[in-house]
């Protein structure tokens, strides 16, 4: 029998029997779609971590001085915490020495964070203030959008300015072009001088939310004690000089700290390597966990698939007979049954694909979880229900193909 | 020994195991059927007529014996070769029609062309004209649950005939039919035994049997008697 004709008649019968059939695939189809599911979903997030996370957290060859990781991978327990605690913070002079001893071309900025109430006349906001110098935006890659980023001679002199994220712009001036005009920072009168072009959102939060003033001027009050600064940020322009860098700045902190050679740093260098690496780590146990789930529900799913087949092979003995009779080899009746478990199971996969990528895509929209479709999944899972149903079909096609046509015919 | 023979089995035997005992269904069948002979076998139940119709169907493999048909022995023949003889040599009528129920008059003729490779084209044009020579050929779309008795044969029969086949080999072709019905599809039988068809045909009926022109009686597994009639 030509496979076109094998493929009408499984379809017919798959048809025919439709209950049956979607009884037949529930496994395969739950397999496959957990697998679709999981792994756009997976996919997503991995897609955001480089992308975003990892571009907004630190960019390419940047990484940051602070005084305990600001990105922690598993739990911290409270002996961890206190240690970092007690470490002494990052001051003025630490940052200065740090981006002096740095042996390669890199940009290099300070930050201070700090949550503040802004207002603009009547509206107001409480959003994240950052004190940084003026390479700040550079380092953090953010384009200014309008207007401008502060001076050396604006950090130097502690000049009120004020450059804010779209999102504040949004807020606070609506329609009202906020160049020039004065908003209020914890009280203290600020200038706007330049509005950054917006970042999106992460994990639905809003990344636009934040006001970046220079350094030395009047927030540093309110972010950190006198002289002390959250992080060094240093940007190199190539991998090697990251290292690099990072080596330098690494010996001179140890050197100002008096650490000894078997003391740990009192000190965290964070880069966005180092995030994804962590990221990497939860991706490789995903990927470690899903194959055994899926396998298991494709194992079940094939046995129900098998004596789905089974009881049809038992059901339809007399058909088998009549096709015998008419001339069907063994290979033209084993051909039927194996393209009708293939295509029974391949059918489920396809559903599970459909109804996996509509899961994906619900949590992508309800949830600030993001999904990202991997083509390769989508080849994965048809592959996977053709081969289970072909590996199910095997038993029962050749014992149907077996059938003595004489008893086969007797059967009512 | 006759080349022309269609059908030639020497000292055919077959024996069934039935738990701890020997069933000899046939013990020693010989005999000769020719090109457009229209046979019946009779005999009670239990005469072997069944399984001799199996083994000339090469439903079924003998268990000592030879049986040539067509000048190629098939005795010896494996189940693969023997279902290419079954669709090439051979059409069937059943007493039960053994029709597949699902599928529609036209494909069920269509059946045994679609397993001898035939073109989907001209597959339906040989199972349409066959259609139309047992007088079917409005109830083409028909399944075998909407049409009668007496169609259902017919449709069976055009099945038979599709792959223009050596032999049709009847199995107790009326044996679900009324007397009215039954008298139909002999006349079919007729008319095809009259365009050339050999026909070979069990039954237990004497009347049906008397539209043959040889009658072969078994009784216990062997022939007991083979007698021609006058040619019509």
């Amino acid at each position: 029998m030509p496979l076109r004709e094998a493929f009408r008649l499984a379809l017919q019968v798959i048809w025919a029997n439709k209950m049956k059939s979607i009884f037949a695939v529930i496994g395969v189809f739950i397999g496959v779609m957990f697998l679709i599911a999981v792994v756009t979903i997976v996919q997503g997030m991995n897609r955001y971590m480089t992308d975003q996370v990892a571009g907004n957290f630190l960019g390419a060859n940047t990484f940051q001085l602070r005084r305990y990781p600001d990105f922690n991978a598993g739990n911290i327990s409270p002996d961890t915490w206190r240690e970092w605690r007690r470490r002494p913070r990052i001051t003025y002079d630490d940052a200065r020495a740090a981006a002096a001893a740095i042996t390669v071309p890199t940009s290099t900025a300070w930050e201070s964070n700090t949550s503040a109430e802004v207002a603009y006349r009547d509206k107001s906001a409480r959003i994240r203030v950052i004190g940084a110098t003026e390479d700040y935006f550079e380092v953090r890659n953010w384009t200014i959008e309008f207007g401008r980023a502060f001076s050396t001679q604006e950090v130097r002199n502690g000049q009120p300015v004020v450059v804010i994220g779209s999102k504040v712009a949004e807020g606070l001036f609506e329609n009202l072009d906020p160049l020039g005009r004065e908003i209020t920072i914890r009280g203290l009168p600020y200038r706007v001088v330049g509005v950054v072009e917006s970042q999106g959102n992460i994990f639905g939060f809003s990344l636009d939310e934040f006001a970046v003033a220079p350094a030395l001027s009047p927030v540093k009050r309110f972010a950190n004690p006198p002289r002390v600064v959250d992080v060094l940020l240093v940007k190199a322009q190539s991998p090697e000089d990251m290292e690099t860098a990072m080596a330098d700045v690494e010996a001179v902190m140890r050197s100002r700290r008096h650490l000894r050679p078997a003391q740990d740093n009192s000190f965290a260098l964070e880069s966005a390597a180092g995030v994804l690496d962590f990221w990497g780590q939860i991706n490789r146990i995903m990927f470690a966990v899903l194959p055994g789930l899926v396998s298991i529900s494709l194992v079940v799913g094939g046995i129900v698939i098998m004596n789905i087949m089974l009881m049809s092979v038992a059901e339809r003995t007399r058909e088998i007979g009549i096709r015998k009779s008419l001339g069907a080899r063994r290979r033209d009746i084993l051909r039927q049954f194996l393209v009708e478990s293939a295509l029974l199971a391949t059918l489920g996969a396809a559903i599970g694909i459909g109804v996996g990528l509509a899961v994906a895509a619900i949590v992508d929209m309800t949830t600030p979880l993001p999904a990202s479709v991997a083509p390769w999944s989508i080849v994965v899972g048809v592959l996977l229900g053709a081969g289970v149903g072909i590996a199910a079909g095997l038993y029962p096609a050749s014992r149907a193909a077996r059938l003595d046509p004489v008893e086969a015919m007797r059967q009512e | 020994m006759s080349g022309t023979a269609l059908i030639r089995v020497r000292q055919l035997t077959r024996e069934y195991r039935m738990d701890a005992e020997i069933v000899q269904a046939l013990r020693g069948v010989s005999t000769e059927i020719l090109p457009n002979e229209y046979v019946a076998i009779m005999g009670p139940s239990g005469s072997g007529k069944s399984t001799l119709m199996n083994l000339i169907g090469c439903l079924d493999t003998p268990t000592s014996g030879e049986y040539w048909l067509n000048g190629v022995e098939v005795s010896q023949m494996d189940d693969d070769e023997l279902a290419r003889v079954r669709n090439r040599e051979i059409g069937f009528v059943f007493q039960t029609f053994n029709l597949l129920p699902r599928a529609s008059a036209l494909h069920n003729v269509e059946l045994p062309l679609i397993y001898a490779g035939v073109r989907a084209s001209i597959r339906r044009e040989r199972a349409v004209t066959a259609l139309m020579r047992v007088g079917l050929a409005d109830r083409m779309g028909h399944k075998p649950s909407e049409l009668s008795g007496g169609q259902r044969q017919r449709v069976a029969i055009a099945r038979g005939l599709v792959n223009q086949p050596s032999i049709l080999l009847a199995d107790e072709p009326t044996g679900n039919l009324d007397s009215a019905t039954s008298g139909e599809i002999m006349a079919v039988f007729d008319e095809l035994h009259r365009q050339g068809q050999t026909i070979v045909m069990v039954t237990h009926e004497r009347d049906i049997a008397e539209r043959a022109h040889r009658i072969i009686t078994l009784l216990d597994g062997v022939i007991h008697s083979d007698t021609m009639r006058e040619a019509a």
